[in-house]
């Protein structure tokens, strides 16, 4: 992606007059004038200022009403290659990426084989190079095969471009293990995103335990899964003096643990996806298999607490979670169907209609999205990505903060279409994503 | 053309029906005129069942149906075709109902999306089995004349059980007051806040103010390992023993759905004696199942 990716519009181009969105630089909220030039930006000025911009070779785009975010980063994503290309490969699940803002986006390590080595990763960076639409960045995996027993061969991994290792769906039990894959992904920079629920609690759970489960007849997973290992997790962040980071916290009891371990100043980092801050267990409703993931839809109370917990910035990050799954596969009874649903096209609606709602402040959304996650992996903080920086990667979202959109089957850029929110419509719409100088995404164009 | 997925289904007026034409059937056995004469039903039953699979055989072909059977377990379903795709064969052949009892919670709702034809639920995973309630509250409407502020007392396994999911959610909806005792690691954590239904932890009190008990089934097949310690100390302090027995009070009935485990959940002599209506729950079925199946199909 790095290299090429000249397909598209003009390298060249100036934007004029959208209105900056990124709160680290000293225009935010101001009409600009933005230069790229190849795969950089070269200049932002307040619209007007600039001297003989005219002058610059390239295409002078006016975007006045528009906002311009740094492109969103997604650090939680699956796309299925390689080994499940019938559900997603990086070419599609890249291209809903861009379609949802996203210019960046990092891939857990369940394909098939397991990217636990240094040969399945190089051949997701190589697939990627060639394929994507965004950049891919691949998450290792922290015990080869995912099984729990051993370590995958993690320096290799990094070495061949993980950004950071995770069993993400299968919860690393042996709290031994996870203590050594803490202390030896530290010398490699690489965080250690933790999926935290204990197993043996989970067991056959496919949903919350709760009055949902109850009345389903299903087994139910209660929070208490969530919270256990969260606190193992924060436990073995102290003794290692290491980083962890929580994927998809979905629980208010849970939560409680990270802000204490925050207070106490450990290297402890979260996320949260957009349909654990929207849906709860009601939503599963008459067994609607696209409300099955792992870990479940909690409560409505639930729902509230991580609402709070972004607007506080307990919770660093959002991250979609991505998991596409062909309908055949989710078509099927509630406990047979696989977890997971898609999120790339949604998120940027769920979690702007909380900024319209005051849940939250737009500052904060922009952080949620772009420079707070891309803090927390450092290969993804050293490309600069998740600001808007003269110097810096001309990755970035144009959006329209009036217009109404409707994710659709017919928009629908993945292959799978598993998403409780299809037949969903927002205010406000990603107008342009545009990865290293490249428009990769157009409303107008669906390129 | 209607599903029986649940008790949801049915209105007040419904179970009234069902009891009434309960009732005819009985009498009847044969009936003159039957909406399912020369029709074809399907029993599709993806987990093991002697006494369901029977009695709604039974009941079906006193209503003249032709009776089809299908078993298999659900999970050699899973390695070929879809729960739907087969419901989809099966309509396409020509069937004009079907009974489902299946392992997996929800199976009969699925179906029912996916079809034109009625789905009667005979049981589905942990969730309901709401043919079994219905002729378990008829026994004792029959037994009693009237079931508000009845007391009835489950006793056992209500955690996994379909059986006292429906019958919780019916016997509320006649207004009877009902209570539950068994081993904790049986009971669900909702059991008050969900069900409305009283937590006991003295048994025999709870047998002496009993207008009818109603045993569950320790299901083995059902629990992974650590539910309980052994059924030896499961009949000590939850089994409807002899001894137990003697504390109800006169009238006071006791049911079972069956198949039981005598000598665990309840002693063989409870089984067979002057309270127990174990038999006749059996003979009800049919003629519930024949009302059932007048149900759906009109």
């Amino acid at each position: 992606m790095d290299a090429n990716g000249c397909s598209g519009l003009g390298r060249n181009m100036i934007l004029t007059g959208a209105i900056l969105k990124d709160p680290q630089h000293a225009l935010h909220n101001r009409p600009v004038d933005l230069h790229m030039e190849g795969e950089v930006i070269t200049s932002i000025q307040p619209t007007g200022e600039g001297a003989a911009q005219s002058e610059k070779s390239g295409r002078s785009v006016d975007l006045g009403g528009l906002w311009i975010f740094p492109g969103l980063i997604d650090i939680h994503v699956h796309f299925r290659e390689p080994g499940l290309e019938h559900k997603e490969t990086i070419r599609s699940g890249s291209r809903a990426a861009v379609a949802g803002g996203f210019t960046s986006v990092a891939c857990m390590a369940n394909t098939q084989p397991v990217n636990d080595s240094a040969f399945v990763c190089e051949s997701i960076v190589q697939s990627a190079k060639k394929d994507a639409a965004c950049r891919v960045f691949p998450i290792g995996a922290v015990t080869r095969g995912l099984r729990g027993l051993e370590l995958a061969d993690i320096g290799g991994l990094a070495e061949a471009g993980a950004v950071a290792i995770s069993d993400d769906g299968m919860p690393v039990m042996n709290s031994f293990l996870m203590r050594q894959a803490l202390e030896y992904a530290g010398h490699f920079s690489i965080p250690v995103v933790s999926h935290a629920e204990d197993a043996h609690l989970v067991g056959k759970g496919c949903m919350n335990e709760g009055k949902q489960s109850e009345l389903l007849g299903l087994h139910g997973n209660p929070t208490a899964a969530e919270e256990i290992m969260v606190a193992r997790d924060i436990a073995l962040a102290r003794l290692t003096r290491s980083r962890v980071h929580i994927a998809h916290l979905t629980s208010a009891l849970a939560l409680r643990h990270i802000v204490r371990a925050k207070e106490e100043g450990l290297a402890v980092t979260c996320e949260v996806s957009p349909h654990h801050l929207s849906l709860s267990d009601e939503d599963v409703g008459n067994y609607n298999t696209h409300c099955k993931m792992a870990p479940p839809l909690r409560t409505a109370q639930d729902v509230e607490a991580l609402q709070e917990g972004v607007a506080k910035g307990w919770i660093d990050c959002f991250a979609t979670d991505h998991a596409p799954h062909h309908s055949e596969e989710k078509n099927v009874e509630f406990e047979n169907a696989p977890f997971g649903i898609t999120g790339l096209q949604s998120a940027v609606g769920i979690t702007m209609e909380l900024v319209q709602k005051n849940v939250i402040t737009l500052d904060r959304w922009i952080e949620a999205w772009t420079s707070r996650p891309a803090s927390l992996f450092p290969a993804l903080a050293k490309k600069s990505l998740g600001r808007l920086a003269v110097g810096g990667p001309a990755d970035l979202m144009v959006f329209d903060p009036q217009t109404n959109w409707e994710y659709n089957l017919k928009n629908n850029a993945s292959k799978s279409a598993n998403s409780p929110f299809l037949g969903r419509s927002w205010k406000g719409q990603v107008v342009w994503t545009v990865v290293a100088g490249v428009i990769r995404y157009d409303r107008a164009k669906r390129i | 053309m209607r599903h029986l997925l649940g008790i949801a289904d049915l209105q007040n007026s419904d179970i009234d029906t069902l009891f009434s034409n309960a009732q005819i059937f009985s009498n009847q056995k044969h009936p003159a005129t039957s909406v399912w004469k020369r029709k074809k039903l399907l029993t599709l039953f993806l987990e093991n069942s002697t006494r369901t699979v029977v009695s709604f055989e039974a009941a079906a072909r006193n209503l003249g149906a032709e009776v089809i059977h299908f078993q298999a377990k659900s999970s050699s379903l899973q390695k070929g075709e879809t729960l739907i795709d087969t419901g989809r064969n099966i309509q396409a052949m020509g069937v004009d109902g079907v009974v489902l009892r299946s392992d997996k919670s929800g199976s009969p709702q699925l179906l029912a999306q996916a079809l034109s034809i009625p789905v009667i639920n005979a049981g589905d995973g942990m969730h309901e089995h709401p043919t079994q309630a219905l002729l378990d509250t008829w026994t004792l409407h029959k037994h009693w004349g009237s079931l508000q502020g009845k007391r009835v007392l489950l006793l056992g396994d209500i955690k996994h059980s379909r059986v006292a999911r429906s019958n919780m959610l019916l016997w509320k909806r006649m207004g009877m007051d009902v209570s539950a005792c068994g081993p904790p690691t049986f009971l669900p954590l909702g059991l008050d806040s969900v069900w409305g239904v009283k937590r006991v932890t003295d048994l025999d009190q709870a047998l002496e103010t009993a207008d009818a008990v109603y045993c569950l089934r320790v299901q083995r097949e059902r629990m992974g390992a650590m539910l309980i310690p052994s059924t030896t100390e499961y009949r000590h302090f939850w089994g409807l023993t002899r001894k137990r027995t003697s504390l109800l009070k006169k009238g006071a009935v006791v049911l079972h759905p069956g198949p039981t485990n005598r000598g665990v959940e309840v002693d063989p002599e409870v089984a067979d004696g002057p309270h127990s209506k174990i038999i006749e729950q059996v003979q009800n079925g049919v003629w519930m199942r024949m009302a059932v199946l007048d149900w759906v199909a009109t």
